[in-house]
């Protein structure tokens, strides 16, 4: 009975989610200037007392905190205190947001005329609305939405302001500011700004986190920020940022706030707005800086279809129940609380944990459209590739064999039942025939389209040209594979676990799985030190999925599994041969002298070399997120370390280990025990 | 109704008892013995005589066996539905009280049809037969002491004022009661008991005024040697006044009010007033470190204390002289201190007394807000000037208050409270739900306490106070004394409650009582309690450094099957959110045994190391063996 429960709550096929309903239907139907004019009249926070935006900069400045840290830092370095005071204040007035519902109105006006012809509809689960509304009233909410694309920040605040909540003021990094006047409107609708480093600067951490604490502290409004830190440009989620979410919780620790709320939130894009952008600034093109004109000239993506979004608003998780026997709370009682002080190890592997959790919750409720099952398989197809492509019937049952698959892991696939197989691949094609070429009833990856159109103004293309521009496009599609990545994640490393183990020993499988789990987990989403809990999960999800038998000492591959645990592998191949490449990079190429800074040029180089003499097939090992997850991984074991020396760090590798790891990753190494153990 | 005029037979029937035992005391055979023997130790006749002691040995007579304070003294809704409170001993006695019956419906959702009545007599044959170590029976007999086994003597012993206690008496559940009760009537009486329970291992249970609401009276379970519970109740004399030192060295088991009372009687008093001083005795306030309503002008009990007598089972300790400060190693005073029964017997003490203050005069104050009210007492405490008393209600307990307001007399009054109502709430622009009221009490001589009062309400004018006048002050510390009684009435009706209390740094004070109250209702809720709680607070007492902060928790229970451990876990739970909080395990309430389990955490390894090697070294046998504390 106790074991059925524990499974039970774990079924993903019983995992419950709320219905959508979308929001643009009624903005389609009504006067979008009524709407934006509207009676705004959210339910506010119980315990709120009301503050204007310039009180409580006041309440910031004159905290026991920052006044602590404005004599610390005074007097040490020797400037009097009220210049360190206005220099502080400074300092918040280049953070502070000037929330206005002026502004929110322009917003929701102007939204309102950019998603209806941008997307097909914004789809929104209400139950969660309500349920954040409750949260609201309860206490302190803060909202952690996931961050694919610029357009979240103000999805978010379009929602709340949809549904009569109160407006959040949202955490966004200092680049905004360059665009001038939308940065000011973008503060005058609730966001704050923050520098995107800021090392060793106390006063700035201490005016920062103050300003967050007290918004927090008295309930302001919601506060939003991203745990990814940043937008994931490869659509996997990123492993979290600790900072924010550190200040947050640390009134409820404090025992300054009975409980906040955390609410993660999803939001999952058919298209993003950004798809090639990003692509191309995986590949080394850099970033174009964001500014008012460079917005201006991405109007013509006005012009295109991006499908519909998403919005999944989660069980909002109480950081008391979070916190409940994993924190001693009593640690604060000794020390004055206003005195800056490093969280211990416990809070800190507690804040951690709870970040893990909060990202995989986001990762849950994404919700996964049939394209993304396609891009799964194209991918695959690509890489395997003899050039032809797939026909649109064997595409299709393959499809529908995948969603039956994905939807036994639990994933959120919105998978239209009410149309034929075949319609729904193709409607999904056809969202995204930027990407695909079908010709003669096959189907493929647009490489040559790409590479045609780009040649047209320059002539004829160097081969590493050629290269890059086919590139683009299967990292785009790769970013459509990443989204149903976390579904697929624990059984894929079981499979490939199972595939380089020395036997079908259980013990050893675990083994090869926790050498594998261990040297991803910068890549994917792996709570740090859940390995056995993720084996387990891994294989419940196999054998119920009938690939799988497991008994007390083996692990054995059904005759009807094969074909699962083949596609389970190969989607994990391109992480495997990435890893390995820079692996081999690290043994071969690496000179003395090589910095963090100059170890993505070299080693893109050096994969380029691969593709091109067609040592390599997997075009997206050339993204560089990859190859700095790897280089991170490595440092993480010790393989890697960084020296300090004059100028920059340089990089030291530890030959013999980069190698056995390269060589376990391959297969060709046994995961001996001794490895397994030195991680 | 039947069990309405039972009860009134019951009552009737004890003050029979009283009369007579009170007739019959003078010609006790035992008391003969006793007086005669105690008499060699005295060298100056007694202050006081032994006449109008307030508690006989038969307790029974004049308590309620399974509920707070008097017999004759209980809150109960008459035939019209209205709430009275019985008796002639308090000032609200024979008076109606006409808001409680709404209060009681509206808060606990309480209701006069659902009625939870208590046993009525106790049951003899469901108390355990004594088991007795014949040998120590017979060396206790020749010594003369007078000890007892009958029943009900034993069970009345066997427990404090814990809500468990209490609740289990009421259905008459009977657990571990002593074997015997045995009453000392002088150190040298306690010498030889100690004694002769060392030479027979016996286990000693001290037992002063029964007030103890830290399950400290509870007899271990565990424990297979006859329990002796040690009933200090008859050594209650004032064996000298000391009027150039201003001291009185008293026995230990004298009562708050007949100490107080007979001090007065002199001209003096010690100012120590802890709420429940009607009942409590002074050995008692010595074991569990008392503290006392009064403490900003008197000091709490360690402050009041020039010198302890104490038996232990390795002889008597005490220190050489009354000097006023010594610097002695650790004071010893301090491992008496707090002991709680577990080293020994307090027998005397020496303290420190006072005149009677020329003055008194009772205040309150209304605050728009409990976040102003605690600012203003921060400030009271900064600039050490608090009155006598100063304590702060919050909303919760402010409504409680008015709902405790006996029926007024005339048309003016109720006038004058309508208009006062008026006046604070529509002209002032207080909301009355979020509003929260201190009242305060002067002493001293007269123009000193108008002086102190203005600089008192000046500070509070400050932080939005509006004096609120003497009647709403000096009700609030009468009510003190007959809250207790309340809740029985409670239980008369689905509503278990208690209070318990915590010190904590000034810094913290709103953030404990927000964070504890709020704990209490969601512990509630997630234990499937039916109706909202009530969750209240005040702040009691205030120190330079922190404050004193007093909860009251209640529920109605109807609709839960255990609703005892529904209460204990959630009495747990707040426990736990004080300490998290960073408020003490106790301020004046002790550990006992219901909070031993956080003892570890309050005082590290090594002090609790510390306790436990004295207690090895002073009672290696564990004679004392309440298991408090450790």
């Amino acid at each position: 009975m106790a074991s059925k429960a524990v499974y039970l709550h774990r079924d993903p096929m019983l995992k419950k989610r709320d219905d959508f309903e979308d929001i643009l239907e009624e903005r389609r139907r009504s006067s979008d200037l009524r709407y934006a004019l509207r009676c705004y009249t959210p339910l506010l926070y119980k315990g709120l007392t009301p503050f204007r935006a310039d009180e409580l900069k006041t309440m910031v400045l004159q905290s026991d905190q920052l006044q602590y840290v404005i004599n610390q830092v005074s007097k040490q370095t020797s400037v009097t205190a009220d210049e360190v005071e206005a220099e502080a204040a400074a300092i918040l007035e280049e953070m502070a947001h000037h929330l206005q519902i002026s502004t929110i109105r322009f917003f929701a006006f102007v939204l309102s005329k950019v998603f209806k012809t941008l997307f097909r509809s914004v789809c929104v689960n209400e139950e969660g609305v309500q349920r954040l509304q409750q949260a609201i009233q309860e206490h302190p909410v803060v909202l952690l939405p996931s961050h694919r694309s610029y357009m979240d920040f103000l999805l978010m605040s379009y929602i709340l302001y949809t549904y009569d909540l109160p407006l959040p003021v949202i955490a966004a990094g200092m680049d905004f500011m360059g665009m001038k006047i939308v940065g000011e409107m973008l503060r005058m609708s609730g966001a704050f700004f923050i520098r995107r480093s800021f090392g060793g600067d106390k006063l700035y951490w201490a005016v920062f986190s103050e300003y967050v604490r007290v918004m927090v502290k008295i309930g302001f409004a919601p506060v939003e920020f991203f745990l990814e830190g940043t937008r994931s440009r490869t659509a996997k989620s990123l492993t979290p940022k600790l900072g924010l979410l550190n200040i947050v919780m640390e009134p409820f620790l404090k025992g300054e706030l009975f409980d906040v709320s955390l609410v993660p939130v999803s939001i999952s894009y058919e298209r993003v707005l950004e798809e090639v952008l990003y692509a191309r600034e995986l590949l080394g093109v850099p970033k174009p800086k964001e500014s008012t004109s460079g917005l201006f000239k991405a109007r013509k993506v006005l012009s295109e279809d991006y499908g519909s979004i998403h919005v999944y608003f989660g069980q909002p998780v109480s950081v008391r129940s979070l916190a409940e026997g994993r924190v001693n709370r009593s640690q604060f009682n000794l020390m004055p609380r206003h005195i800056p002080r490093k969280p211990g190890e416990e809070v800190q592997s507690f804040v951690n944990d709870s970040a893990y959790r909060l990202v995989r919750a986001q990762e849950e409720n994404m919700v996964l459209k049939p394209w993304v099952l396609l891009a799964v398989l194209l991918l695959q197809d690509q890489a395997a590739g003899d050039g032809r492509g797939t026909s649109l019937d064997e595409l299709t049952e393959r499809a529908v064999w995948l969603r039956d698959l994905c939807r036994q892991f639990g994933a959120f696939l919105h998978w239209p039942d009410h149309m034929i197989p075949s319609q729904v691949v193709s409607s999904s094609l056809s969202l995204h025939r930027g990407l695909v070429r079908i010709s003669e009833g096959r189907v493929q990856l647009a490489l040559d389209q790409a590479g045609a159109e780009a040649r047209r103004p320059l002539g004829a293309a160097t081969p590493e040209e050629e290269l890059l521009n086919r590139a683009v496009i299967v990292l785009s599609c790769a970013s459509y594979r990443n989204q149903a990545l976390h579904v697929f994640i624990r059984p894929a490393l079981l499979a490939s676990a199972i595939q380089t183990a020395s036997s079908n020993q259980k013990q050893d499988v675990y083994n090869s799985f926790s050498f594998l789990r261990n040297m991803f987990s910068n890549e994917f989403i792996l709570s740090p030190g859940a390995a056995v809990q993720d084996f387990e999960e891994a294989c419940y999800l196999l054998v119920k999925s009938g690939a799988l038998q497991i008994n007390q000492q083996e692990v054995l591959v059904t005759e009807t599994g094969q074909k699962t645990l083949t596609f389970l592998t190969s989607s994990l191949d391109p992480f495997l041969q990435g890893y390995q490449m820079v692996c081999r990079f690290l043994c071969e190429e690496a000179s003395e002298g090589l910095t963090e800074k100059r170890f993505v040029p070299a080693i893109r180089k050096f994969i380029v070399q691969h593709l091109l003499t067609g040592r390599l097939r997997h075009a997206e090992v050339l993204s560089s997120d990859l190859q700095k997850n790897a280089l991170a991984a490595l440092l993480r074991l010790g393989a890697v370390r960084k020296l300090r020396g004059r100028g920059e760090e340089q990089l030291e590798v530890n030959k013999v280990m980069v190698n056995s790891l390269e060589d376990t990753l391959g297969g060709n190494l046994p995961t001996q025990k001794a490895v397994v153990a030195r991680l | 109704m039947a069990s309405n005029s039972s009860d009134r037979q019951r009552v009737a029937q004890h003050r029979l008892r009283i009369i007579t035992g009170h007739l019959q005391r003078p010609a006790d055979g035992d008391a003969d013995i006793q007086a005669a023997e105690c008499k060699a130790q005295e060298t100056k006749p007694n202050v006081a005589s032994s006449e109008g002691r307030t508690m006989p040995r038969r307790r029974q007579e004049i308590m309620k066996w399974n509920g707070w304070g008097y017999s004759d003294s209980k809150f109960l809704y008459n035939k019209k539905g209205q709430a009275e409170f019985t008796g002639k001993r308090y000032k609200l006695s024979g008076l109606i009280i006409p808001a409680l019956k709404d209060w009681m419906e509206g808060t606990f959702g309480a209701s006069l049809q659902h009625k939870t009545p208590a046993t009525p007599i106790l049951n003899t044959s469901a108390v355990q037969p004594p088991t007795l170590n014949e040998a120590f029976v017979d060396e206790i007999k020749s010594t003369g002491i007078p000890f007892s086994h009958d029943p009900e003597d034993r069970v009345f012993r066997a427990h404090g004022h814990c809500l468990h206690e209490i609740f289990a008496l009421r259905e008459g559940k009977i657990g571990r009661v002593p074997d015997m009760v045995i009453w000392p009537s002088c150190h040298n009486d306690v010498v030889k008991i100690v004694e002769l329970a060392c030479k027979h291992n016996v286990c000693l249970i001290p037992f002063g005024g029964g007030t103890s609401v830290s399950s400290a009276l509870e007899c271990p379970p565990e424990e297979t040697r006859t329990i002796v519970s040690l009933d200090t109740s008859q050594m209650n004399r004032i064996l000298w006044i000391d009027e150039k030192n201003l001291t009185a060295h008293v026995e230990a088991g004298i009562i708050g009010q007949d100490l107080e009372r007979l001090l007065n009687e002199s001209g003096y008093c010690t100012g120590h007033e802890p709420d429940s001083m009607e009942f409590s005795s002074l050995g008692g306030w010595v074991a569990t470190r008392a503290s006392g309503m009064k403490k900003n002008i008197y000091g709490n009990i360690e402050d009041l204390v020039v010198h302890v007598k104490m038996v232990t089972p390795r002889g008597v300790i005490e220190k050489g002289c009354q000097g006023p400060r010594m610097s002695t190693g650790p004071d010893i005073h301090h491992f008496i201190m707090g002991s709680e029964g577990t080293l020994g017997v307090v027998t005397e003490v020496t303290m420190k007394i006072r005149p009677i203050p020329e003055y008194q005069k009772y205040g309150s104050v209304v605050f728009p807000n409990f976040e102003q009210g605690v600012a203003c007492l921060r400030e009271v405490a900064r600039q050490r000037c608090a009155p006598a008393s100063i304590r702060l209600m919050d909303n919760e307990q402010f409504q409680f208050g008015h709902a405790l307001k006996p029926q007024v007399s005339s048309i003016f009054t109720s006038f004058l409270d309508g208009l006062k109502k008026f006046y604070i709430t529509k002209f002032k622009g207080f909301d009355s739900n979020r509003l929260c009221v201190a009242t305060l009490l002067f002493e001293g001589d007269r123009e000193k306490v108008l002086q102190h009062e203005k600089q008192v309400y000046d500070i509070a004018a400050k932080f939005g106070g509006l004096a609120a006048g003497e009647d709403n002050g000096q009700r609030g510390y009468m009510l003190t004394f007959v809250i207790a009684y309340l809740r029985d009435l409670g239980m008369d009706y689905y509503v278990i409650g208690e209070s318990f209390e915590t010190s904590v740094p000034w810094d913290r004070v709103l953030d404990i009582c927000r964070n504890v109250k709020a704990r209490i209702v969601r512990e509630c809720k997630d234990k499937g309690v039916q109706f909202p709680p009530l969750s209240t607070c005040r702040v009691t007492q205030t120190y330079d450094a922190g404050a004193c902060v007093y909860f009251y928790f209640a529920f109605n229970y109807r609709g839960l099957s255990d609703p005892v451990h529904v209460y204990e876990q959630v009495e747990h739970a707040a426990r736990e959110e004080i300490l998290a909080n960073g408020g003490s395990l106790s301020h004046h309430h002790g550990v006992g045994k219901l909070r031993k389990e956080w003892m570890r955490e309050t005082v590290s390894d090594v002090g609790l190391g510390m306790i436990k090697s004295v207690k090895d070294y002073v009672d290696p046998n564990n004679i004392f063996g309440n298991r408090n504390l450790l």
